[in-house]
């Protein structure tokens, strides 16, 4: 409870940012100089054989090997098409649900403060449990077929989350909440304008971190008695001690990553225009 | 939605019956009627049993030192403050504009004027308002892209369109630079000449104060320690004999020493 005069003025224009924006796009071309050199090196020394082909191969053979894969259907690995289809759907379902779970715990428990008893002790005991050490668990509980690689996608995509979620909804500021209330606001116009549009900076972070964590929690998911998906890729690979094609997997993964974390960066400067405004 | 203290909805009725059957009555029911208001923090008493009628369309701005509890009086007449004690009743809609403008940062302007805006075509109404304090071009805008006078015109376009009885106004100008204040107090005369809403100006600007109000309040030892009419017509010129008296004569009250100010 505020008491006396507040002394601190807050014009939110106060907060302006100039950034070195320009600067840094130009820059962004030389930026590239850096990783193109590191292949070239890691291409040269492949080629003149100071690093054997048993334990890396060259860029040139792992693009071959990429176009191999995508061309013909090998019979040890299948496709990387089919590949992708299959990691995707399952990152894709655990993701969705995940996310979808956490924002709904986050409201039950952000807006009230007894829902918040109930379950947040709950959601913070099992966040502290590390996920991966679930996996034995996992397979004992839910064998080793689609289900449990789901559900720990699931479960990665839906702590980072909550816990952002729940952090931006009771971070709105209390002041907006006293104008609601002089403005005559219902309490469900007050969420719908006030609280959730001001959780939602929060909430994109946590959407950030959860794309992290529910990819980790696909490579290393999927890897456990996959019979499809990158993961079963790798490990046959890994058997035929083939690192090219675990390779290939990896760098699908990571374009996988770019892809989902260029899609979060792109609904963050759609939605939180209001931000850009003045902090660009 | 803010819980009056009890019986007020009957009170307002009555009142808008009397202000619609004697129109320019400034005598009639009170715009707001405080009896015995009293708030404490831990152990010090804030207001201690204070006392205060507001006529309907009256200018009062309310001043006193640093915690004597002026804010915390017009947070109670918001609504906002449930744990004083006393009576307050209110005749009619009150909105506030608060000292930073709370402009909810991810509405454009119009939206924030228009946001709870109950009856027909609200949006309409909030563009009428936003015009009335020439911010019409600004409908559009971010309210991070305003200047603090702009978001402050904002603040009171979302106050005036609701067409309130009571308008409440916690220090709006304090963190103005001088000019834009100076235009901000023509703007509130306008709108309160046109409106003719009961104000409550808080302030520490003693000079605001005597510019704007018909009576100046201050606030001490938590009830209303001084009352002072002003009856100078507006605008008002700051070297006004009268004014200058009542100034040294407030100063005083509010324990500045004469020749102490800037």
């Amino acid at each position: 409870m505020a008491m006396g005069n507040p002394s601190v003025a807050l014009t939110p224009s106060a907060v302006i940012v100039t950034s070195g924006a320009g600067r840094r796009r130009r820059r962004g071309s030389v930026r590239i100089l850096s990783p193109i050199a590191a292949v070239g090196l890691w291409q040269a020394a492949s080629s003149s054989g100071i690093l054997p082909p048993s334990k890396l191969a060259s860029p040139a053979s792992i693009a071959r090997t990429a176009y191999d894969l995508v061309v013909h259907s090998s019979p040890t690995y299948g496709t990387i098409q089919a590949s992708l289809l299959a990691s995707c759907q399952r990152w894709v379902i655990g993701f969705v649900l995940g996310i979808v779970i956490a924002v709904l715990l986050a409201i039950v428990t952000g807006l009230s403060s007894t829902c918040e008893t109930i379950f947040d002790p709950l959601l913070q005991a099992l966040r502290s449990v590390p996920l991966l050490g679930l996996i034995p668990l996992f397979i004992v509980w839910f064998g080793i077929g689609q289900l449990p690689k789901v559900l720990f996608v699931l479960l990665s995509a839906l702590f980072p989350m909550y816990l952002n979620t729940f952090a931006g909804i009771r971070g709105v500021d209390s002041k907006l909440g006293e104008l609601g209330q002089v403005l005559g606001l219902r309490r469900s116009e007050l969420i719908r304008h006030v609280v959730l549009p001001g959780a939602l900076p929060a909430a994109l972070t946590g959407l950030q971190l959860s794309v992290v964590a529910s990819l980790l929690a696909l490579v290393v998911g999927e890897q456990i008695n996959a019979t499809s998906g990158l993961g079963f890729m790798i490990t046959q690979a890994q058997q035929f001690l083939n690192n090219s094609v675990i390779m290939v997997a990896l760098i699908v993964y990571a374009i996988l990553g770019l892809l989902a974390n260029g899609a979060v960066r792109l609904l963050e400067r759609k939605v939180l225009a209001w931000r850009r405004d003045f902090v660009e | 939605m803010a819980p009056r203290l009890r019986g007020v909805k009957e009170h307002d009725l009555i009142s808008e019956q009397t202000v619609v059957s004697a129109p320019g009555q400034l005598t009639a029911a009170p715009a707001a009627s405080v009896r015995g208001l009293s708030r404490t923090f831990g152990d010090r008493t804030i207001l201690a049993g204070l006392d205060l009628d507001i006529a309907q369309g009256e200018f009062i701005a309310l001043i006193g030192r640093s915690g004597s509890g002026k804010s915390t009086l017009l947070r109670a007449l918001a609504g906002l403050d449930r744990e004083v004690t006393g009576q307050i009743s209110v005749a009619g809609p009150v909105s506030v504009a608060f000292q930073e403008p709370r402009l909810v940062p991810w509405k454009k302007v119009l939206a924030n004027v228009a946001l709870g805006l109950r009856g027909p075509d609200p949006r309409d109404r909030a563009r009428i308002a936003l015009d009335e304090v020439g911010l019409t071009e600004r409908a559009d805008a971010w309210p991070g892209t305003l200047s603090g006078g702009e978001a402050q015109r904002a603040s009171l376009a979302r106050a005036l369109v609701r067409e309130p009885r009571l308008l409440l106004l916690d220090e709006p100008f304090s963190a103005l630079d001088a000019l834009t204040r100076i235009s901000m107090h023509r703007l509130v005369l306008n709108l309160w000449t046109r409106h003719r809403p009961a104000v409550l100006l808080v302030t520490h600007d003693v000079d605001e104060a005597l510019a704007l109000a018909d009576r100046i309040l201050v606030l001490g030892g938590g009830r209303i320690a001084h009352s002072s009419p002003i009856t100078v017509p507006r605008p008002r010129d700051r070297d006004h004999p009268d004014l200058i008296a009542l100034r040294l004569s407030l100063l005083t009250e509010l324990g500045v020493p004469a020749g102490d100010t800037d």
